[in-house]
């Protein structure tokens, strides 16, 4: 293999990296907010793209972007306090249920709704075929849109947690429910607002990639998974660790095309999920108390 | 003879020394307590001892054999039985199946075995019953042999769990604060059981906070502090202690 | 016992009462649907004893169920004309190797079935065996994860393999000759044959899993799933006995793969897919997770329904929606013993006290 091909590989990779990475961010702030782990998460991101694609029909595209997170917002907002506000101390199994059960009704209604076409977004600048060159690598300026707004909802979640009011409460309600309880703020709020932002961030991923990798009814399972895997690899609730693991699966994923056969490409992710749960739970970058779970409620 | 011995048993957890080179004998046909103010490393001293932690550093030779590095069962299956700080009885199980399990170990049907309903299995399921209901006699918990085990009273559900350990017919019986949450008529008929109890033969080593019932029944006792042994003598001594004294009471004016 | 045996063979009756009434009234046909029931029965119930009574969640159960049928399938389906050699020759002197005649009038030299079936099954067991240690040492969501994760790496290698036939499965998959003059096959004139070999390996497989739940082993499994720490206190290996109802688990759905790849001459990647594998966990939910009577008869029920097509286009959602509705109001599902003791006290209450 030389350069060229190596940098388109690694470019690929990058890009998917860097969606995954985003799930992987998604599951995160829902697992420090509650410990629970949403299966459903994929589903937000698959929706997104959807929604932003039908919308986009008679939207300028930024609006049916923005509505379409938006939308998807509201909906995060709904799944919890329909399924999950009122449970009282639900068990592991119980939510591993509850969400692997919310994925498939969402599933099943973007069937329904959608049907099984595959859908994508028009590319933000150019088309399919433009092109620009970096260095002797030739990348679709939807690259750099992905990667670009990507590092910016990082960041701006970062200074979000960081520096404002909400996401400092919203720590201090992952870090320490009760005590944060007794400071006054509503636990409960929190954790509908943590789904919120998980939907919206899923739901821009799932908008700004799928120009080049389309969007379809059942695009959240795999989505999900690999999420998953990033977030375990980086340490859950870990999110900054997620971005750099999701640029490690995104990598090794394409990189692995070149020594198996495609049809495969899945089996690595979910091969190197495996490895990770039975060798190190914790993750690259996390520490053993990491891998013992959150409770909820 | 010397049932249990624990020779410089080492355990941290990051900076802080949970179990700090303690070493200590436990005489068979005794009842030895293990004393000392909340964090000082007892419920850790007992997972260490029973498998459930490895320790850093240190030996445990049960009656004769060193069992360091065991896995918990087969600590249990050498004739170490053990109740826990907090209650963990088998929820959605009756009062008579909690105790069942404890003849776990004096059974042996396999799985094999228990699918085909071999006739052995049949005779061990009969001897096994018989066993469990001995043990509810004793403990005067026959009539709430079928009720489920999480709904009965505090106080009752740790006979059950003592009752499970029983069952196991264990050499030793470690009790972790066997008397938690009890009034105060309970705790004297807990120590009456446990008096009862090394009676049929059994050695007793339990953690304890109320200090009547361990004064009242121990033959020794051990006193612990963030880890350390500080004392190891009888109650009356231990009583008169000046080390004890201070942990507990903090120092006088000076 | 004696109450075991009379649920069995009262359950036996029902069978034999369905088969009588669909035959009597003209509607064979409605046997095919039981009688794939009755396979994917056999898969709900080894999960029943996993998940409900030993409290291990498994999402990736179906692909159990995939290797034992895919590889009985294409044993029995792969021509080994062309491999010459003292091997394939000394195989086929054996009786391990067949001749039959394929559907254009050539003859093909395949594996007899029961030997694939034997090394279909004991691969599942040893893939089990395999996996199953890591993987149960895992607890809550890692244990459901990594399950998933294996259902999705057996699903994505039937999917993309073109020696098992990629998209479109293997077909022309042979009848299985159990014994002589019993065959798993779907020819018409062995409707009502083939039906009463499936509900018979059910009532087998359920005569097990009720021996081993009321015994020695089922009450160390149930402790298990109770309290980990303390069923380990009182010397039950736990991991061990994790990894072997696993894999006990593990060969029933392999058997169910067998028999039902058999059974419909073929088997397609969509057996090894997620949504079996939630279809499985869904009716154990609403049996009542630990209760096989309950699963059985649930997945009777809502497998005939599926398969005859009532829930149309939202098969999968009815799944899915049950389990939501199941853990959200039920979680100890529908059909728990607790709501039998429940409803036996409020009609016949306990009679008067004995005379001490």
């Amino acid at each position: 293999m030389n350069l060229d091909l190596f940098l388109q590989y690694m470019v690929a990779g990058v890009t998917y990296g860097t969606i995954y990475g985003i799930v992987a961010v998604g599951f995160n702030i829902i697992y420090n907010a509650t410990g629970i782990i949403n299966f459903a998460q994929g589903e937000f991101v698959m929706l997104g793209g959807m929604t932003a694609v039908t919308l986009g029909r008679f939207l300028p595209l930024p609006a049916a972007i923005l509505v379409a997170v938006l939308i998807t917002m509201i909906l995060g907002a709904l799944l919890e306090i329909l399924f999950i506000r009122w449970l009282h101390r639900p068990s592991v199994l119980r939510m591993i249920v509850i969400t692997i059960g919310l994925s498939i009704l969402i599933r099943e209604a973007a069937l329904h709704i959608w049907g099984e076409s595959v859908r994508a977004l028009p590319y933000f600048t150019g088309n399919s075929v433009t092109s620009i060159q970096l260095g002797g690598v030739y990348i679709s300026p939807q690259v750099l849109w992905v990667v670009g707004i990507s590092a910016v909802v990082v960041l701006i979640l970062g200074g979000f947690f960081r520096y404002t009011l909400l996401g400092m409460q919203m720590r201090a309600c992952a870090a320490n429910r009760d005590a944060a309880r007794l400071c006054g703020i509503s636990a409960k709020n929190m954790v509908t607002f943590s789904f919120m932002l998980s939907a919206g961030i899923g739901a821009l991923g799932g908008c700004i990639v799928s120009p080049i990798t389309y969007v379809q009814y059942d695009s959240g399972v795999p989505l999900a998974i690999k999420g998953f895997t990033v977030a375990i690899l980086g340490g859950l609730g870990n999110s900054l660790a997620s971005v750099g693991a999701g640029m490690l699966l995104g990598i090794l994923e394409s990189l692995s095309i070149s020594v198996l056969p495609a049809a495969y490409k899945d089996v690595i992710s979910v091969a190197i999920l495996l490895v990770i749960l039975f060798v190190r739970p914790s993750g690259l970058f996390g520490s053993s108390e990491v891998s013992r779970l959150k409770e909820f409620g | 003879m010397k049932l249990l011995s624990v020779r410089g048993l080492s355990k941290r957890f990051g900076g802080i020394h949970a179990v700090d080179d303690v070493s200590f004998d436990v005489p068979q046909g005794a009842i030895m307590a293990l004393i000392g103010p909340n964090g000082a490393g007892k419920t850790t001293l007992f997972h260490l001892v029973s498998g459930f932690l490895p320790p850093d550093r240190g030996s445990v030779v049960f009656d004769g054999s060193d069992v360091l590095g065991l896995m918990p069962h087969q600590i249990a299956a050498r004739g170490m039985a053990r109740t826990f700080q907090q209650i963990r009885l088998f929820p959605k199980m009756s009062v008579l199946e909690n105790i069942l399990v404890g003849r776990h170990l004096h059974s042996r049907g396999g799985f094999l075995a228990c699918m085909l309903h071999l006739p052995f299995t049949r005779r061990e399921e009969r001897g096994v019953r018989e066993a469990g209901r001995e043990i509810l006699t004793f403990l005067g918990l026959s009539t709430q042999a079928d009720a489920e085990a999480v709904r009965l009273s505090y106080g009752q559900q740790r006979m059950v769990e003592l009752g499970r350990a029983l069952a196991c017919e264990p050499k030793i019986l470690l009790l972790d604060e066997p008397a938690a949450g009890l009034n105060i008529r309970e705790t004297a008929e807990m120590g009456k059981l446990i008096s009862r109890i090394r009676d049929r033969g059994v050695t007793v080593f339990l953690v304890e906070h109320d200090m009547s019932l361990v004064m009242d029944i121990s033959d020794e006792i051990i006193v612990l502090c963030y880890g350390q042994k500080i004392a190891e003598n009888i109650p009356s001594a231990i009583q008169q202690d000046p080390d004890v004294i201070r942990i507990y009471l903090g120092e006088g004016d000076a | 016992m004696r109450k075991q045996a009379l649920q069995i063979a009262g359950f036996a009756a029902v069978v034999a009462a369905i088969q009588l009434v669909a035959s009597l009234t003209g509607n064979v046909y409605h046997l095919t649907q039981m009688t794939m029931s009755a396979y994917y029965s056999l898969v709900v119930l080894g999960l029943c004893i996993l998940t409900g009574y030993a409290g291990q969640i498994s999402i990736g159960h179906a692909g159990f169920f995939a290797i034992g049928g895919y590889l009985s399938a294409l044993l029995t389906t792969h021509d080994l004309s062309a491999h010459g050699g003292p091997i394939v020759s000394g195989l086929a002197a054996m009786g391990i190797l067949t001749r039959r005649p394929d559907l254009y009038g050539g003859e093909l030299l395949t594996v007899h079935p029961w030997p694939a079936c034997i090394f279909a099954v004991l691969t599942a067991v040893a893939v089990a065996y395999a996996i199953g240690g890591p993987v149960l040492k895992l607890k809550g969501h890692y244990l459901a994860m990594a399950t998933l994760g294996f259902g999705i790496i057996v699903y994505r290698i039937v999917l993309g393999t073109e020696l098992v036939g990629a998209a479109d499965g293997i077909y022309d998959v042979p009848a299985f000759p159990l014994l002589p003059g019993i065959a798993v096959s779907g020819k018409s004139s062995l409707r009502v044959m083939n039906y009463y070999v499936a509900w018979g390996f059910v009532i087998l497989g359920m005569v097990f899993l009720l021996n081993l739940v009321r015994s020695r082993v089922g009450r160390a499994l149930a402790s298990i799933h109770g309290a980990e720490d303390a069923a380990e206190a009182m010397g039950i290996p736990t991991a061990r006995y994790k990894l072997k109802i696993f894999v006990v688990s593990a060969a029933f759905a392999a058997v169910a793969g067998v028999l039902l790849t058999h059974y419909n001459g073929g088997i397609g990647p969509s057996e090894s897919s997620v949504m079996k594998s939630v279809r499985y966990l869904a009716i154990v939910a609403i049996g009542g997770m630990a209760n096989l009577w309950g699963t059985l008869l649930m997945s009777l029920l809502l497998n005939y329904l599926s398969l005859r097509g009532y829930f149309g286009t939202y098969d999968d959602a009815v799944f899915g929606g049950i389990l939501i509705l199941i853990m959200l109001f039920a979680p100890d599902g529908l059909l728990r013993r607790q709501l039998f003791e429940e409803l036996k006290e409020a009609v016949f209450p306990a009679g008067g006290e004995k005379e001490t």
